[in-house]
């Protein structure tokens, strides 16, 4: 009993060495520095010297009463608008992009297809070029004057001045439907509001340099995750497919029962990664826009980088970063629960059925 | 698993415990916190300067080099100079750290933030010759009343006319505008189905011109107060509205264009305003444009222009500022501004070389005269994010409401400077 208690503790000292290297790099590079951002988002750090300096003063959880409190004013009107610009990036960005990607993987995966290779290639290009260099291209093909208004003018339409067009797509389709007017917008929605926002602001969606971005994004990131969709497709057995087939399914029969069970495991992959990038987005809106036309293309990311190193409202910034966080994670444990796999407590109920039926037999035989 | 669930404990006590030693680590060790209290050395053996500059390109980066280089050669000393990708993060992570560059460059925007953390060393009192810089220059590196840091240069807004499309509008030389009423019907003269008269920049640091011209200004700098709501600046705003919706002037976007330059050369505007830099930008992307340049016309309060300037900052961590200020003074002389002038095109920041300047640019005297009369920048600490929605609104000129903007703004100022 001693002895073999012993040789665990051998294996657990060998296996604690084997993974400190890890450990401590994470912790240095990770785990410290996210503490430290907690640190200072709790305290009224004007970014000289250590956070941990006998000056600092801690302000309690005044940081994030300013983001979502009363008196957050200007700054929580700020990051109320960065979260409904992102939260209508993330509502386009990751159903399109996984739809989209989802597409391209079936196609690429059909077995008729020539030059799969080409094609798979030409998808996969936007994902590994530089999205410094990508958000630049796009601002000159969306320039007033740029290619994209240059090709409508050939079919007639009179395109917009893309990245200076603060106008919400749901304000604009709401006037092309006569529901309201933009110029006058209601009355009811512009007097009442919520967290320093009105109602007719936050009901904007995305705005036009916003949907722009989201084009963007959709079009470079589709392609990595359509190489794991690809690449989940193709452990797929065929006689898995050929068996349904000769069992009278249909090809969107095959596809609804077969293939999308077997991708399920992608597809949270897929949503999981795709929530996370793009509540975190920064990089585009860095590039093209910071932040502008009329702030709709703010998110809390860049918003955050703007308090923080132009503003040096360190403390706030940082709060901000965690909201975000807490944000994503909800968010995640949410898709996660979505996704659960539906078919485990009904196979947990049956093992309890088949249990109890079992105890009761024996408990017949025992009497 | 209940068996090991203690062992698992033990392991997170001491992941936290390693955690916390390194976090305090980070706090105690790394960063020299204390120090910023103590003088600065005195200067003993030869001083290693770090110099951070946010570059303007080659040209500049040169001059700032050989400057530098000249100096250090005189006195003996090491001097290094760093060109920064994004000064504002490198900047910040220097503060941060207790190691940050002994000199840089401080945009006056900014300034109000780095002096109100005690990141910068006011050093300007211990200067020769600081009483020859522009006082509006110094101001806009003044808080609380200690003036901080050496004017670098400066550039100031100044209208620029299209001589074309002056002449096809059967305009001469006695028809440039001095009041707010003639920049009007200049403006409208020149306007054309193909051309607008006048093309504004977005924002404050165009729009703001007119409000000084009008006596007033966002905020007032001495006492560190928020002025916006006077009744002067609601009408300097109504009248670049009324021009915006005369269809006399536009903005940018109204043109297609990403700023007033851009407008002005590609000839979809007749007339804009901007600073000196659109020299450099006329000459290489629009050479074949032809332009005069002529001062602001007048407000009802007289002469009013924006300045934009930076000075040369020195950390308030650095153990070399006594090397750092000679350092300035050698950068600051009115030979070397001149040498820069000609060598990246930025104004001199000392009275003394307006004249020299003048003859050798002569072309420019409405930008230096600016010198004279302009305002700098809003530099109170803390209002980044407000002078960033005042911005955001000013985008709506055309149709917004003025009032509204104004008192947003004074509302959300009022708020940061209480």
């Amino acid at each position: 009993m001693s002895r073999t208690s012993s040789i665990r503790a051998g294996q657990a000292r060998a296996g604690w060495l084997f993974v400190s290297p890890t450990l401590v790099v994470l912790g240095l590079f990770l785990a410290v520095p996210v503490l430290m951002a907690l640190w200072v988002s709790f305290t009224d750090w004007n970014g000289r010297g250590s956070p941990f300096a006998s000056g600092v003063g801690f302000v309690g959880a005044d940081n994030y009463r300013e983001l979502v409190g009363e008196q957050g004013g200007l700054t929580r009107a700020d990051f109320m608008t960065s979260l409904r610009n992102n939260f209508y990036y993330v509502l386009l960005v990751v159903p399109l992009q996984t739809a989209l990607a989802l597409f391209l993987a079936l196609v690429l995966n059909q077995k008729m297809l020539k030059a799969v290779g080409f094609f798979r290639t030409a998808f996969y290009f936007p994902s590994v070029v530089s999205s410094v260099a990508i958000s630049l291209v796009f601002l000159f093909l969306f320039t007033g004057g740029g290619v994209v208004n240059t090709m409508l003018g050939w079919v007639g339409l009179d395109g917009p001045t893309w990245f200076n067009d603060s106008r919400g797509l749901l304000h604009l389709l709401g006037d092309g439907l006569g529901l309201w007017s933009i110029s006058d917008p209601p009355s009811g929605l512009v007097d009442g509001g919520v967290l320093g926002l009105t109602w007719w602001q936050w009901l904007s969606g995305p705005s036009v340099a916003l949907s722009v971005i989201i084009f963007l994004v959709v079009w470079t990131t589709t392609g990595t995750f359509m190489l794991m969709f690809l690449a989940a497709l193709q452990d797929l057995p065929v006689e898995v497919e050929e068996a349904a087939m000769i069992d009278g399914a249909g090809r969107w029969g095959v596809f609804r029962n077969v293939t999308l069970p077997h991708l399920r495991p992608t597809m949270l992959l897929v949503t999981t990664l795709g929530l996370i990038g793009t509540w975190q987005v920064f990089d585009q809106v860095y590039v093209m826009t910071q932040g502008g036309p009329g702030k709709t293309t703010l998110t809390p990311a860049f918003l955050s980088y703007f308090y923080a190193f132009e503003n040096q409202k360190w403390g706030v910034a940082a709060a901000m970063a965690f909201v975000l966080f807490l944000i994503i994670f909800a968010m995640a444990s949410f898709q996660r629960w979505l996704f659960r796999d539906k078919d485990q407590p009904s196979a947990r109920r049956a093992r309890d059925f088949f249990a109890r039926q079992q105890g009761s037999h024996s408990g017949t035989e025992a009497v | 698993m209940s068996t090991t669930s203690p062992h698992r404990l033990a392991s997170l006590a001491a992941l936290a415990l390693v955690t916390s030693v390194a976090l305090a680590a980070c706090g105690g060790g790394g960063f020299d916190d204390g120090n910023s209290d103590e003088p600065a050395s005195s200067g003993d053996g030869p001083a290693q300067l770090k110099v951070l500059i946010a570059s303007s390109g080659d040209a500049e980066t040169k001059a700032v080099e050989d400057a530098v280089a000249a100096w250090a050669d005189d006195s003996g000393n090491e001097a290094e100079v760093i060109v920064a990708n994004d000064i504002a993060q490198q900047l910040s992570q220097g503060f941060a750290g207790g190691n940050p560059p002994d000199l840089f460059y401080v945009d006056a925007g900014v300034f109000g933030d780095y002096a109100e953390a005690g990141n910068l060393y006011p050093y300007l009192d211990q200067m020769d010759g600081a009483d020859d810089f522009y006082p509006n220059l110094v101001d806009s590196f003044t808080l609380d009343d200690e003036a901080y840091c050496a004017p670098k240069d400066f550039s100031t807004l100044a209208l620029e006319i299209n001589t074309a499309a002056w002449k096809k509008a059967g305009l001469g030389d006695d028809d440039i505008p001095t009041t707010w009423d003639e920049l009007q019907s200049v403006a409208e003269k020149l306007t054309t189905p193909e051309q607008a008269g006048l093309v504004i920049g977005v924002g404050r640091d165009r729009v703001g011109a007119f409000l000084v011209q009008n006596g007033g200004f966002w905020v007032d700098g001495e006492t560190g107060e928020a002025t916006a709501t006077e009744p002067s600046n609601v009408e300097a705003l109504d009248y670049v509205q009324g021009l915006l919706k005369s269809g006399a002037a536009v903005l940018p976007p109204d043109i297609d264009a990403g700023w007033g330059g851009e407008g002005f050369g590609t000839q979809k505007a007749a007339m804009t305003i901007e600073g000196n830099w659109i020299r450099g930008a006329m000459s290489n992307d629009y050479p074949d444009v032809d332009y005069t340049v002529a001062e602001l016309p007048e407000g009802p309060a007289g002469k009013g222009t924006l300045l934009f300037t930076q000075c040369w900052g020195i950390a308030a961590d650095s153990p070399n500022q006594e090397a750092a200020v000679s350092l300035v003074e050698a950068l600051t002389t009115a030979d070397q501004q001149l040498a820069n002038a000609k060598a990246f095109g930025v104004m001199p920041s000392r009275e003394s070389a307006q004249a020299d300047y003048v003859e050798q640019f002569p072309e420019d005297a409405p930008f230096i005269a600016g010198g004279d009369y302009g305002q700098g920048p809003v530099n109170l600490p803390g209002l980044g994010p407000v002078v960033a929605d005042l911005d955001s609104q000013l985008e709506q000129l055309k149709t917004a409401d003025v009032d509204q903007i104004l008192e947003s703004f004074q509302k959300n100022a009022e708020a940061e400077l209480q």
